[in-house]
């Protein structure tokens, strides 16, 4: 039962705090997007790219988090 | 769900394992694994024949299907598949022109290769994740009279970290090579162990040698460590919602599952892109001489 207890706050952790930083990053990384569109919007076709890059680099962090915290919730516990 | 007497977490624990070959260490003979346990058990040495047979399957049909139409090419009105395909390939050639700066011919196939491959074997995420396993379940039970418990089939290569930590671990050794031949051994080793931190003095540089080659070597290992997990881990836990989407009753798995695939589409792409970018830019620093 302890053991248990303790697995659910991990998976609960993982969750959360990889969201969090993911959130931010992903926050700064779009308002900055948007900046930079307003400032030149002639550059979208590139910066769109850009950003989808970075994005998939900040987003794929909580994602894994997310699955690890599921297989420990569901599988482990 | 067939399986009923399964619960949740062996309904689960069924579906990530893998179809193991290997070499059984209680009695030391080459079978199939029967139990997640003994697959465990077969170690280093034991192959995952789901992963190896799709991923090779998924390799063949991105080389047939894009030789048929690069044979069949007309310079006049071009067909839907034409189409699709010419658009992939300038795709890539502009991604690899604007990431790439140096001269090698290598680069643009391989990403091409790695783009459409790693995108095949992420599609297999969007089959229904019972679908193909049952059948196999089926196959295994009704042909070879397996125990259906006893059939283990996993139809997403990328969901296994031994096929993404293989592709990345091949694009880090040829990231490695390239180094050496453009920079030479000299220069290569030079840049491990003189670069973040330098020095006029030779006495100081002497000592910060082994702070850069700390330094240094870390994120050298970072690389293809992260490559290969990021691709793997976005999968895993894709591949880990729509089996716990499953586990709901049948009429109630479409209101979750329609979502997350739809947000899923996203996900694969992406992840097949950026496995692609990051690959060129590996092979963007190795040929990086540093003489700007």
């Amino acid at each position: 039962m302890e053991a248990n207890g303790l697995i659910y706050i991990a998976g609960a952790l993982m969750m959360g705090l990889g969201a969090l930083g993911a959130a931010i990053g992903i926050g700064n990384l779009g308002g900055k997007y948007m900046e930079g569109i307003a400032r030149q919007p002639e550059l979208i076709p590139m910066l769109r790219t850009q950003m989808f890059i970075v994005l998939g680099l900040v987003d794929a962090v909580p994602m894994i988090s997310v699955g690890i915290a599921f297989y420990l919730l569901f599988a482990v516990a | 769900m067939a399986a009923g007497a399964q619960t949740g977490s062996e309904y689960i624990k069924h579906h990530l394992t893998n179809w193991t070959f290997g070499k059984d260490p209680s009695d030391g003979v080459w079978k199939i694994a029967e139990t997640a346990q003994q697959a465990q058990e077969m170690g280093f040495y034991a192959i995952h024949l789901d992963s190896m047979g799709w991923s090779v399957a998924l390799g063949f049909i991105f080389i047939l299907l894009f030789s048929i139409v690069g044979k069949k090419a007309t310079t006049g009105v071009p067909g839907g598949l034409q189409n699709s395909i010419e658009i992939i390939i300038e795709f890539i050639d502009s991604n690899v022109r604007d990431t790439f700066s140096h001269t090698n011919k290598l680069i643009a196939p391989m990403a091409l290769t790695a783009f459409v491959w790693v995108l095949l074997m992420n599609l297999m995420d969007l089959v229904p994740v019972d679908f193909i396993p049952q059948i196999a379940t089926y196959i295994g039970v009704h042909v070879y009279g397996m125990d259906p418990h006893h059939v283990y089939f996993k139809i997403v290569p990328t969901t296994d970290p031994n096929v993404t930590m293989g592709m990345s671990l091949s694009v880090f050794f040829l990231a490695l090579f390239y180094s050496v031949k453009n920079k030479g051994m000299g220069g290569f080793v030079g840049e491990l162990t003189l670069h973040p931190f330098t020095s006029k003095n030779f006495l100081i540089k002497l000592i910060l040698i082994p702070i850069n080659l700390f330094l240094e070597g870390v994120s050298l290992l970072a690389k293809p460590i992260s490559h290969g997990l990021r691709l793997f881990g976005n999968l895993y836990a894709g591949e880990m919602i729509f089996i716990l989407i499953a586990l709901l009753p049948l009429y109630a798995q479409w209101t979750l599952s329609v979502p997350w695939a739809i947000f899923h589409i996203l996900v694969i792409v992406l992840q097949a892109f950026i496995f692609m970018v990051l690959m060129v830019v590996y092979m963007n620093m190795a040929h990086d001489t540093g003489d700007h």
